[in-house]
């Protein structure tokens, strides 16, 4: 990923590639294609610690900063909600955590999936969001040396 | 039965969902409302409106008149002795709660224990957990066998000499089996233990009789049987309720109030604190109306031969896998498409306009007993059509082909950008 993009570039170019899916069934099809196409963690990381709860698939997601980037390793029992892991992890995956603490991750509802972030729904995306998001927060305030 | 005329009473049928016309088969979760009690309760908010038993004035006489009117035709409608065994509560929900509260502190001490099934929704769990947390009773379970049904011959030995109350459902919300209550109830009953039954699945699809039934306590909700939701009932035999310390206090039902002493009101209102749920009441009364013009046995018939049906066809999906036996399933029936996640599919078929729900139905201890996270729940209401049943067995094909396995795993860190 070259760095002279920012999250709000990779988000840009998600919108502008998803700009063609005009109804829900291609969205689907395209998340399941991302999904299918998300690489399993080396390790397992399906663990009862590491298990994002009130979802109705199982997702699990480890985080750790390393050189004030981000790290994320994601997995999920739903091909759709891998999908969704997969577009989330294109933009904040190995960015400063600074950059993902302070971001506004708008690309969301302009692909579509704006009554997938509602907190009703099963799914639990926002829930994703606010947990990858989260991290990074958490790990720049564990982090001495952030100033 | 004419279904293309019951149909045409319900507006909301009219609905596309993503362009495409809605097919409703979430009926096992909510039902939807017919014009007749669509127009009752309108014309009752329009008209009569007012606060029932609280004032000497005319729209609050009509308000106490359509409340008791509702009451007694919940009590035709499953055969009660009196009114005053219907109580009115916001829910199923809280009608199990105000049992397991109320009779739990007259009647169940510690090392006291209460039976369940391992096939009860949640509500008809973890009021009786609770219950146990505070008095130190202990939670027992009818298994269930392959097929999710009650493994009766261990009922015999789970009644104790302690148990004070067993709950049981009539027809389970996931797969449908409807209990054999007639030879529970009997069971119980030499021993001299009162019945609970869950009836929230039943009432729209069967004629009941409490009395026949011979149950303690019955408890069903308005907003599964085409009314609106807010309202449930607790049907109580009087005996029971009498003995029963009132659930929650404060106006409506109350005798007399002094600092020293406060003396609770007759049956049923001793149990109805505060101001009940008129609208969802009339449309209580409404629904009944409806659901006896058309006659339950024709209801049911309709709905078993659409059941028959949809069983048929989900069964020659490859890779399915139907949960419980199919003779007698009544209203839901659950599956699972081979190795793929039920949430998926009902994301696809949402897309398509077909409303399933999909998880574990509240009702863990069931998805523990077939080793599932969730599956896929079809549920029927009088409205629906075999032609919908094509348009669910589309969808699934659909869905199926779209998420169909990938069995291969690639390992390796994600690539970015």
């Amino acid at each position: 990923m070259p760095d002279d993009l920012t999250i709000n570039d990779i988000q840009d170019r998600i919108i502008d590639e998803m700009s063609s899916l005009n109804n829900g069934l291609a969205r689907y099809e395209y998340l399941i294609g991302l999904g299918r196409n998300l690489p399993v963690p080396y390790a397992d990381i399906r663990t009862d610690a590491n298990a994002m709860p009130g979802c109705q698939s199982s997702v699990w997601i480890v985080a750790e900063m390393n050189h004030g980037r981000m790290n994320y390793k994601v997995d999920s029992d739903s091909l759709i909600t891998r999908g969704m892991l997969a577009l989330l992890l294109r933009v904040v995956n190995n960015r400063p955590a600074h950059e993902i603490a302070g971001c506004d991750l708008y690309f969301l509802e302009r692909i579509g999936l704006r009554s997938h972030l509602s907190p009703s729904r099963a799914n639990g995306l926002s829930a994703m969001v606010n947990l990858l998001q989260g991290a990074a927060v958490a790990a720049l305030s564990a982090d001495e040396s952030f100033d | 039965m004419d279904v293309t005329a019951i149909r045409r009473d319900f507006p909301i049928l009219n609905r596309q969902i993503h362009g495409q016309p809605l097919v409703y088969l979430d009926n096992a979760a909510t039902t939807h409302k017919p014009r007749p009690v669509l127009e009752a309760m309108m014309a009752f908010c329009r008209d009569s409106y007012g606060n029932a038993h609280r004032g000497a004035h005319t729209l609050s006489d009509e308000a106490g008149a359509a409340y008791e009117d509702a009451r007694e035709r919940v009590r035709r409608f499953i055969h009660a002795a009196a009114a005053r065994e219907i109580v009115f509560t916001r829910g199923t929900t809280e009608s199990i709660n105000l049992v397991a509260d109320s009779f739990g502190r007259r009647f169940v001490e510690a090392g006291d224990e209460i039976l369940v099934t391992t096939m009860e929704h949640h509500s008809n769990i973890v009021p009786w957990q609770v219950l146990g947390e505070r008095t130190g009773a202990v939670l027992k379970s009818v298994p269930l066998d392959d097929d999710g049904h009650l493994q009766l011959d261990q009922l015999e030995g789970l009644i104790t000499e302690r148990t004070r109350l067993m709950a049981v459902t009539c027809v389970s919300n996931v797969t449908g089996v409807v209990n054999d209550l007639g030879h529970i109830v009997r069971l119980a009953h030499e021993r001299n233990v009162p019945v609970l039954v869950d009836g929230a699945q039943a009432v729209q699809h069967m004629p009941v009789d409490v009395q026949a039934l011979d149950c303690d306590f019955f408890a069903f909700s308005g907003h599964k049987m085409y009314a609106d939701t807010g309202i449930g009932i607790l049907y109580g035999k009087e005996k029971w309720l009498e003995a029963m310390p009132p659930y929650q206090t404060g106006g409506g039902m109350i005798d007399r109030v002094r600092f020293d002493h406060t003396s609770f009101a007759e049956l049923p209102y001793k149990f109805e604190a505060g101001t009940g749920n008129v609208v969802a009441a009339v449309s209580l009364a409404a629904a009944i109306d409806y659901l006896e013009g058309i006659g339950l046995d024709k209801i049911a018939a309709h709905e078993q031969q659409l059941m028959a049906y949809a069983t048929v066809r989900i069964t020659a999906l490859d890779g399915v896998r139907l949960y419980g036996r199919d003779e007698g399933r009544c209203g839901a029936l659950s599956f699972n498409l081979e190795n793929i996640h039920p949430f998926d599919v009902g994301a696809i078929l949402d897309e398509l306009g077909i409303a399933v729900r999909t998880g574990a139905h509240c009702a863990e201890p069931l998805m523990d007993h077939f080793g599932v996270a969730g599956m896929i729940r079809a549920s029927l209401a009088v409205y629906n059509t075999p032609a919908e049943i094509d348009r669910l067995l589309d969808g699934l094909q659909r869905a199926r082909a779209m998420l169909a396995p990938d069995l291969s795993v690639r390992r390796g860190a994600y690539n970015a950008g």
